[in-house]
């Protein structure tokens, strides 16, 4: 399954600087190992400890992972990815 | 310093008048790079707090999208302290930490709405955990 994944500005000095990126996988962990295989240092600003990071929001299309079975979310040709930070504050 | 017009001013400020005594929450979006914010986007507290705030996620991707695809970004990120003074708390730094980790930092806006006659407008970067409040030059 090819996806394509929207990069935040800080981490495209993991892309040379792409904005976007393709990536192979049928859910969103595997995407994320493809993506760490070409572009090595993303997958650890994206997941911790087995997990997503508690404040990283991924969202497949419109639909944010957390509610689609997190790094476990299916993925299906021709979808995007995209990361963004988590905006929260006291 | 923040260099912002008059109106952008009077929009957040409205607007967190408006969501107290939750916290108000939103963006002031400008071209990339410019550091010039240009129109207002109040995002929706989804936690709907008196005390936190919370962009809510798929609100934020549709709004990022769109700011992505006529080359925006948030130059400021605001929300409002209801009943203390509008200085960032714990949170707001640990949480602005996380956020540069993945997008270039903003100007954080703070607005005290705690007197009901006299609102107070603050900015404020927040880099490796280090708060420094910054001139507002209304223009």
């Amino acid at each position: 399954m090819a996806v394509t994944v929207s990069i935040p500005t800080i981490l495209r000095t993991h892309t040379g600087g792409e904005k976007q990126v393709p990536a192979e996988g049928s859910t969103l962990a595997e995407v994320i190992d493809n993506l760490e295989a070409n572009h090595g240092g993303l997958k650890a600003r994206l997941v911790k400890e087995g997990s997503l990071h508690r404040f990283v929001n991924v969202y497949v299309n419109d639909e944010d992972v957390r509610f689609a079975g997190g790094l476990d979310a299916a993925v299906a040709d021709g979808d995007n990815v995209t990361i963004l930070p988590a905006v929260a504050g006291g | 310093m923040l260099r912002i017009r008059e109106d952008l001013v009077a929009a957040m400020v409205a607007h967190a008048r408006r969501d107290h005594p939750d916290e108000a929450c939103g963006i002031l979006a400008g071209p990339e790079g410019s550091d010039e914010p240009q129109r207002v986007i109040e995002m929706l507290n989804a936690a709907r707090s008196p005390t936190y705030y919370e962009f809510d996620a798929t609100e934020w991707n549709a709004v990022y999208r769109e700011m992505t695809g006529k080359d925006e970004e948030p130059v400021v990120i605001y929300h409002s302290h209801t009943a203390t003074e509008p200085y960032p708390s714990r949170t707001d730094i640990a949480r602005a930490g996380e956020y540069a980790q993945l997008l270039p930092s903003p100007h954080y806006v703070l607005i005290g709405t705690s007197d009901p006659d006299q609102h107070v407008l603050r900015s404020y970067r927040i880099v490796d955990g280090a708060v420094t409040e910054e001139p507002v030059e209304v223009v």
